[in-house]
C-alpha cells in the first residue's frame, strides 16, 4: 500500500509500497517530475522511494491533494536517467572506518567479506539529502544491513563510507550521523559556487573500490 | 557597519531559510525564532526576507561605525546602547561610535534564549542559493559559511541617521499568543508517520509526561529527555525527506526534535511534528527547560499559522501607520 502521511503542516510524505528498487525510484523521479509543477508544492524531494512534498502554503482541505497524489502515482511511469559513473578509492576498517566492527558483530560476516560484497555492486543515486551533496544510493546487498546505531554519533568526517540499515553512502562534510562508518575516501561532492552545486544527482552510479583495507 | 566586540560564540547571520534547495541535499536553516526575526524587520520597515544576526550567548556586544537604525526582539536581554537602557522588541538609532550591549535573556519577563538584532535594510551579505542564512555544515551563506567571531564587521543594506522613524515597539508574542498546558510551555503536535507504531503506554507518556530540553541541543536540533517511547517491534526506514519541527525517535527511546539547521532527510522513526506556527516557541525555549507536547490537528493547526499571521500583519499595520505619521 502506498501510505500518504503528513509532517506537521510543512509537507507531506509520499511512501511507495515493496521493496527498494530501482524501477519504483524512477516511478518516484516521474512522480516528483509531476508535482513540483503543482502550485501547492514547493519542493518536491525524493527519497529512497518516497518523495516528500514541502507545501508552498498547508492547504486548507488535505484530501483533495491526496487523491490528486494517488493519480498522480498511479498515471507516474518510470522516469529512466542517463548518468554518470564515478569510482572512489576507500579504506575500509581501521580509523577510518571505526564501525566496521559493530558490521562485523551483526553480521557474522568476515571483514573481508563484508569489503567483497559493499564493493561488488554498481550503486544507482536514488537522490540526494541529509547534507548538501550527499548521495543516497540504491543495491546495497542486504546480507550487509547492519541497524543505524542506538545514539547517533555527533561528527563523522566528510568522506566516511558508512552503512544505515539497508543502505549505504559517503558523507560529503564532517557532521552528526546515526550510521556506522566502515570506511573512507576523498571527493568534493559539493561547492555551492557551482551550478549545479551538487557533483552528483539522481540517475549516476556510484562504485567504490578497495584501495586499502585494515583488519 | 557594526563590529562584533564580544568574544562571542555560536551568533550567526539568518534570514526566514533557504528554500529551493532541498534536492541538492541543503536544509532550510534560518531563524529559530521566525516570528521575532519578521517583528524585527517590520520595525525597521524592512523587507520580509531580510536577514538579521541571531544571538543565543551573551553577553553579546557590538559597536556601530556608522549611524543606523536597528530593531531587537526575541529574547528580552537588558540591551543597552552606550549605557543606556533599550526597550525590548523596539527599534531604534544608533550613533557612529555606540556600543550595543546585550546581555542574559531576562527569565522574570518571559523566558526566550534568542535575541535577534536586525538592522535598517537588513544584513549585507551575498544570498547564496537564494538566502542569506548560514548553512553551517555545508559552511557557506551567512557570513562566510560561519558562526560570528569576535572583530567581525558586518555591513546593513540601509544605514546613515535619520532614514527611517524609529521608537517603535510590539508586545512579544509570548504575552500576544501564549500557550500552556498544566503550568508548563505548551508544543502543538501533529502526529507523524510511525505515531501508531508506538506501545500504547509510549503514546500516552508522550503526551502526557513532560519533557526536559537536554544540554545536547542545539539549531541542528534538541534532545529531549522523558519517559522512554518504545515502538511495538523494531522500525527500520528507508531515508525520507524530513522538515524542521519533525519529532524523531532514536532506537535509545529518547526523541530529538529537528530544528532548523536539521538535516533535510532521516531514517529515524517520526512519532510527530511541531506544527510551524509554533516552532517559533520551541527555538526560543532554554536549555534544561520543560515543555509539553499537546496533540492537535489541521484545522487547529493552521488557525495557529493565522494567528500568528494576523499577529504580524497587524504589527505591518501599526508599522505603516507610523511610518505615516512621521
Amino acid at each position: 500500500m502506498t501510505s500518504i502521511t503528513l509532517l506537521g503542516t510543512t509537507a507531506l510524505l509520499f511512501d511507495a509500497p515493496g521493496e527498494t528498487d530501482l524501477p519504483t525510484q524512477q516511478r518516484i523521479w516521474a512522480l516528483a517530475r509531476e508535482v513540483e509543477t503543482w502550485p501547492e508544492v514547493r519542493e518536491a524531494v525524493p527519497g529512497m522511494n518516497n518523495l516528500m512534498l514541502v507545501f508552498a502554503r498547508a492547504p486548507r482541505h488535505l484530501a483533495a491533494l491526496e487523491a490528486r497524489l494517488r493519480d498522480a502515482w498511479d498515471a507516474a511511469v518510470p522516469l529512466p536517467r542517463e548518468g554518470r559513473l564515478v569510482e572512489l578509492p576507500v579504506t575500509y576498517g581501521g580509523d577510518a572506518g571505526p564501525h566496521l566492527a559493530d558490521v562485523v558483530a551483526h553480521t557474522g560476516l568476515t571483514v573481508d567479506a563484508i569489503v567483497a560484497l559493499h564493493t561488488a555492486p554498481d550503486y544507482p543515486v536514488f537522490a540526494l539529502g541529509s547534507h548538501p551533496g550527499y548521495c543516497y544510493l540504491g543495491g546495497m546487498d542486504p546480507r550487509i544491513t547492519t541497524p543505524r546505531r542506538k545514539v547517533p554519533v555527533l561528527s563523522i568526517p566528510g568522506g566516511a563510507v558508512s552503512i544505515g540499515g539497508s543502505q549505504t553512502g559517503v558523507s560529503a562534510s564532517t557532521g552528526p550521523s546515526g550510521w556506522n562508518t566502515i570506511g573512507s575516501t576523498t571527493m568534493c561532492f559539493f561547492d555551492p559556487t557551482r551550478d549545479p552545486p551538487a557533483l552528483l544527482r539522481p540517475g549516476d552510479t556510484i562504485r567504490f573500490r578497495a584501495e586499502r583495507v585494515i583488519r | 557597519m557594526i563590529e562584533i566586540l564580544s568574544d562571542t560564540a555560536l551568533a550567526t547571520v539568518q534570514d526566514l531559510g533557504r528554500t529551493g534547495a532541498l534536492n541538492w541535499g541543503v536544509g532550510t536553516s534560518g531563524a529559530m525564532d521566525p516570528l521575532a526575526l519578521a517583528a524585527g524587520n517590520i520595525l525597521l520597515g524592512n523587507g520580509a526576507g531580510a536577514a538579521a544576526i541571531e544571538v543565543q550567548v551573551f553577553p553579546f556586544l557590538v559597536r556601530f561605525a556608522e549611524p543606523c537604525a536597528f530593531a531587537l526582539t526575541g529574547a528580552d536581554c537588558a540591551a543597552s546602547l552606550d549605557g543606556r537602557p533599550l526597550l525590548p522588541w523596539c527599534s531604534a538609532e544608533a550613533a557612529a561610535g555606540q556600543i550595543l550591549r546585550l546581555g542574559l535573556p531576562a527569565a522574570a519577563t518571559w523566558r526566550a534564549s534568542r535575541a535577534y538584532l536586525c538592522l535598517a535594510g537588513g544584513i549585507d551579505v551575498p544570498a547564496v542559493l537564494g538566502s542569506r542564512s548560514t548553512q553551517l555544515r555545508g559552511a557557506f551563506g551567512g557570513h562566510d559559511g560561519r558562526a560570528l567571531r569576535q572583530g567581525d564587521r558586518l555591513a546593513a543594506v540601509a544605514p546613515g541617521a535619520g532614514q527611517r522613524p524609529t521608537g517603535l515597539g510590539a508586545v512579544p508574542p509570548a504575552f500576544c499568543l501564549p500557550l500552556s498546558q498544566d503550568g508548563l510551555p505548551a508544543i502543538r503536535v501533529l502526529p507523524a508517520a510511525e505515531y501508531d507504531r508506538y506501545t500504547a503506554a509510549s503514546r500516552a507518556a508522550f503526551w502526557g509526561e513532560p519533557w526536559r530540553i537536554t544540554p545536547q541541543s542545539d539549531r541542528y536540533g534538541y534532545r529531549l529527555a522523558g519517559p522512554t517511547l518504545t515502538p511495538s517491534a523494531p522500525i527500520e526506514l528507508r531515508s525520507h525527506g524530513i522538515v524542521p519541527g519533525v519529532i524523531q525517535v532514536p532506537h535509545g527511546g529518547q526523541p530529538i526534535v529537528q530544528m532548523r539547521d536539521a538535516q533535510p532527510s532521516g531514517g529515524y522513526p517520526k512519532i510527530g511534528t511541531i506544527i510551524e506556527a509554533d516552532l517559533w516557541r520551541l527555538g526560543q525555549a532554554p536549555i534544561g527547560s520543560r515543555l509539553r507536547f499537546v496533540e492537535t490537528d489541521w484545522e487547529t493547526a493552521l488557525a495557529a499559522r493565522d494567528a500568528n499571521e494576523a499577529w504580524l500583519a497587524n504589527l505591518a499595520r501599526l508599522a505603516d501607520l507610523r511610518r505615516i505619521a512621521t
